[in-house]
């Protein structure tokens, strides 16, 4: 796993590198008037997953809904800073929500399907979602590919007809990922995708998330530090301190945040003393 | 992040939904669709008329707006910004009929409110074509009062006491219960008006009185009552309820002391809902009395004039004059039940405070 | 307890029947049940027997007309001529007006509200469409009778111009006059359906609305995740999720337009024909036809009244109970207080 050459940058100035994809500069959140983020700067490199960890409540889903402009969903919900896809601002004036969206998709922690539709269907709903027209044919083969790529594929294939309430809470969940896949995002933001999910389908899930590295960015939030460890090359600890706005206390390679962390509250958190 | 320096305190950004490619595609739509029918509306397509022209209007502008839109977005952009176009129109529609329906009716009333006469005094003596400056409806003021106040009274003890039924007690029964008050909640108010009239006019014997209508008034209240209530009790944590009884309180007291004091302002809000059904209700008072032109304070005999059965009399009158105090009657009768939905409004705002 | 009362105590364990738990009440709490069950069973009887009664008393015009009095459009009680078949025709057809109209903006309304306004204009807009609901019929009559009619005769004309070979939008005048008989066009069915339609308007929007808002997050914020437009979410989660809710909320706001009195009785003026002219002055409601006759009626043109009563009861009974279940079926419905 020791795919990334870059030195641990410890804290990344607000530039654009070559290999950043998704870089967040700055990034506040409020709820109403309450800071709950403040500052946040991360740079997710192309194929690579990145890692949010931390205790509860201190801002890692709030910052994950920023990357996809869905933190705006949420009324009084406001933000401030930049959010960069290849350089370009998704928070700019010319940026349209919906391809903001669709280009930077999501899977959230309760598997969510579509209950009125089917297995098929559920995978093509994005496309119906942004009226794209595919062909019959077309559309078969991307059931085919993004549920391969999901790693369902073979459970589901004799019976894509189903509704997607007859699958269990992790085929449900890798369902919900092979939907997201299906309009081909350049990056996948995944919050806490195997909080409702058994072990088995957790492992089932963390072994989609590597073999999808190579060909999407994927930023996870987990709750889980051996997860954090298993799937993720980079990962950022975030801390939100009594009464203060959640920030990130430190980034870097995985290995080396669990290993020789150079924060003391990231070596408290990382060995289990807090959280 | 551990910075030693003080950041600057951050403000938000302003995140927009709408790009300024938008706001001109709506804005030339607008202009060039107005243009375009102005210039072929008459002349072309020989058609008159404020309402038609704005239909048109509007009908072109949704085809420009989609135009305009499809040159730089996605067919579902444009989907949706057709769609929200047409339902911003569809809510000005039902708005500007809801605020021409009140304004419309103070404005015509405005010549018989504008005289003080018209609150203090009754019809008695007075000829419906007698000037604004004479008579006045306070017989139907005090009849509605009085009415309304009666069926309160009925209704009140019967309908919570129905609702503690269904939510507290239960049994066997409740279903049926239930089902029939929520099938009565919707009943024809005429239905319940013409039931009163036959058993207790007809049958009994009683006059048409005041009386009448509020027996007919709060057999259409229970049922609201009975069943706003139930959910309001309902809503009331079970928590609460095993807290008292592990106290040690009867049932009877944990109703008395928690559940009713818990769910109050849930309670008042389903009365006060009943009672402006009640104010407004013609079919029953139609029925059940007769439109007497002076005061009467006693509710069991005689007739009692009533608000809305001044109105409907005074319509039927075809007389300009008599008209415009129908109208004053319902600006009167509108003001008593926007005072009480701002006072449904004010409980429940307080109630979702908490 | 007086367990020991009972001679020598048994050597055996304890029995493994199953103890009868008795809630033991206080006899306050009796009282406090019986009071409160037959405060129930009164109310029951009371508004049950509001149906029972209208039952019983139209057995003898049934008697008397037999079928007939579903069959004949006339009321001629003093020539002993009676029948509903021309109100229940414009019955239908005042809903029928109301629906169409009222139920496209009752959703149309919903879904602003709940997926596109801005938050300030929402709690407005709820607020006003609530007021709508409160604003007593009568008014709504004097307004669709001064206000709206001669505007909407203008669009009876222009409808019985264009589309007069339709039969519901015939009117028996010339509508190419050069001076058109206004008269032909007012006080009929689709103008009380308009004026009724704003008291179904936000019935209707209130259940359906109540709906919206209880489609899960999750669903819609995975079709937003996916680059769906408010409409396409709209499209999607809520639609699917709310159909009960749509379907069942426009037939409560149906049965308030069947039974709709006043506006109705203020608009209208009285024909006893089967007319599905809808354009064409004069019509007749059940309920406008009880308003308007019970008073100089005898006990046999009560009772027939009281039959017509009874129809339009089992009718407005039928369809809220059919949208009541509807609605508590549907998967949205479960939460859902209507």
């Amino acid at each position: 796993m020791s795919t990334i050459s870059s030195a641990p940058n410890l804290t990344p100035t607000p530039t654009i590198t070559e290999r950043a994809h998704l870089e967040a500069v700055d990034v506040c959140a409020w709820f109403g008037s309450t800071l709950v983020l403040d500052g946040v700067n991360l740079t997710a490199e192309l194929g690579t997953v990145t890692s949010l960890i931390g205790p509860s409540g201190c801002g890692k889903s709030t910052f994950l809904r920023i990357l996809n402009r869905m933190h705006e969903s949420i009324p009084g919900a406001q933000m401030a800073g930049e959010v960069r896809l290849d350089g370009v601002d998704i928070y700019g004036a010319g940026e349209r929500v919906t391809s903001v969206r669709k280009k930077i998709g999501m899977v959230f922690q309760k598997p969510n399907p579509f209950p009125a539709m089917s297995i098929a269907d559920n995978v093509t709903s994005g496309l119906a979602l942004t009226r794209t027209k595919t062909s019959r044919a077309e559309r078969e083969e991307l059931v085919e590919t993004s549920l391969t790529r999901a790693g369902l594929w073979r459970e589901v294939k004799d019976r894509l007809d189903q509704p997607s309430s007859a699958l269990s809470g992790g085929q449900q969940q890798r369902l919900c990922i092979a939907r997201a896949l299906c309009v081909q995002p350049e990056v996948l933001l995944m919050d806490e995708p195997c909080s409702a999910l058994d072990p088995t389908s957790t492992r089932r899930v963390e072994e989609t998330i590597l073999e999808l590295r190579d060909q999407v960015t994927i930023i996870i939030v987990t709750h889980n530090m051996q997860q954090a460890r298993r799937v993720s090359q980079r990962a950022a600890f975030f801390l939100a301190e009594q009464g203060a706005p959640g920030g990130i206390v430190e980034q870097g390679v995985t290995e080396q945040l669990f290993t020789s962390p150079v924060d003391e509250r990231t070596a408290n958190y990382v060995n289990g003393e807090f959280g | 992040m551990t910075t030693t320096t003080p950041r600057p305190t951050p403000t938000p950004r302003r995140v927009r939904q709408y790009t300024a490619d938008d706001w001109w595609s709506l804005a030339t739509s607008v202009v060039a669709s107005l243009a375009l029918v102005t210039l072929v509306y008459e002349h072309v397509l020989d058609l008159s008329g404020t309402l038609g022209f704005l239909v048109c209007w509007f009908a072109t502008f949704l085809l420009l707006y989609a135009a305009v839109l499809s040159f730089a977005n996605e067919r579902h952009v444009v989907t949706d910004r057709v769609v929200a176009a047409a339902l911003y129109a569809a809510a000005a529609v039902v708005v500007g009929a809801l605020s021409s329906t009140v304004i419309y009716t103070f404005a015509k009333g405005w010549p018989a409110l504008s005289h003080v006469n018209f609150y203090v005094q009754d019809m008695s003596g007075v000829s419906p074509t007698a000037p604004l400056s004479q008579g006045g409806i306070l017989h139907a003021i005090i009849g509605t009062v009085i009415e309304v106040a009666l069926a309160t009274v009925i209704a009140i003890p019967l309908g919570i006491a129905t609702a503690v039924y269904l939510s507290e007690v239960g049994g066997a029964l409740s279903r049926v219960v239930r089902t029939v008050i929520e099938a009565m909640t919707a009943l024809p108010e005429i239905l319940a008006g013409l039931f009163v009239y036959v058993v207790l006019i007809v049958y009994v014997g009683l006059p048409k009185s005041g009386l009448a209508v509020s027996v007919a008034m709060a057999v259409t209240m229970v049922p609201i009552i009975a069943r706003a209530g139930e959910v309001a009790l309902r809503v009331v944590p079970s928590g609460l309820r095993e807290a008292s009884q592990a106290l040690g309180a009867t049932q009877w007291m944990t109703v008395r002391k928690v559940v009713l004091p818990s769910a109050r302002s849930g309670l008042a809000t389903a009365t006060i809902l009943a009672v402006a059904r009640g104010v407004g209700e013609t079919a029953i008072v139609l029925i059940t009395s007769g439109a007497s032109s002076f005061i009467n304070w006693n509710p069991a005999q005689n007739p009692m004039n009533s608000l809305p059965l001044f109105i409907y009399t005074g319509y039927q009158t075809h007389e300009n004059l008599a008209i415009t105090r129908a109208f004053g009657a319902a600006s009167v009768l509108l003001a008593m039940v926007l005072v009480l939905f701002v006072l449904t409004r004010w409980l429940s705002r307080e109630r979702s405070g908490r | 307890m007086s367990m020991s009362g009972v001679g020598a105590p048994a050597p055996r364990s304890l029995s493994r029947e199953p103890r009868l738990l008795s809630a033991g009440h206080e006899r306050s709490d009796r009282i406090f049940r019986a009071l409160s069950t037959t405060t129930g069973a009164v109310v029951l009887l009371v508004t049950g027997g509001i149906g029972v009664f209208l039952g019983l008393q139209s057995i003898p015009t049934l008697r008397h007309y037999g079928l007939s009095f579903f069959t004949t459009a006339a009321w001629q009680p003093e020539l002993d001529h009676i029948g509903i078949a021309a109100v229940l025709v414009g019955t239908l057809e005042v809903a029928l007006v109301a629906m169409v109209v009222s139920v496209p903006f009752a959703l149309m309304l919903a879904l602003f509200i709940t997926e596109y306004a801005p938050k300030r204009l929402k709690s407005w807009l709820v607020s006003a469409v609530d007021l709508m609901a409160a604003v007593p019929s009568i008014i709504y009559g004097l307004w669709g009778f001064f206000l709206l009619q001669p505007q909407a005769i203008k669009l009876s004309r222009w409808l019985s111009q264009h589309f007069g070979w339709f039969p519901l939008f015939h009117v028996s005048t010339d509508p190419n006059a050069a001076v058109w008989q206004q008269s032909q066009y007012t006080s009929s069915a689709f103008i009380a359906g308009l004026a009724v339609s704003m008291m179904a308007i936000p019935l209707a929007c209130a259940v359906m609305r109540a709906v919206f808002d209880q489609v899960p997050r999750g669903e819609r914020e995975a079709a937003m995740a996916l680059g769906g437009t408010r409409f396409g979410v709209a499209r999607t989660v809520v639609f699917p999720f709310a159909r009960g809710g749509i379907i069942g909320g426009s037939m409560l706001a149906l049965g308030r337009a069947l039974g709709e009195t006043a506006a109705v009785l203020i608009i209208i003026s009285p024909a006893y024909e089967i007319k599905i002219r809808i354009l064409e002055a004069g019509t007749q409601t059940i309920s406008a036809l009880i308003a308007a006759n019970f008073g100089n009626a005898t006990a046999s043109q009560l009772s027939a009244l009281m039959t017509a009563g009874f129809v339009l009861f089992l009718i407005t009974l039928v369809v809220n109970t059919v949208a009541a279940s509807i609605i508590r079926r549907s998967r949205s419905g479960a939460g859902t207080d209507i």
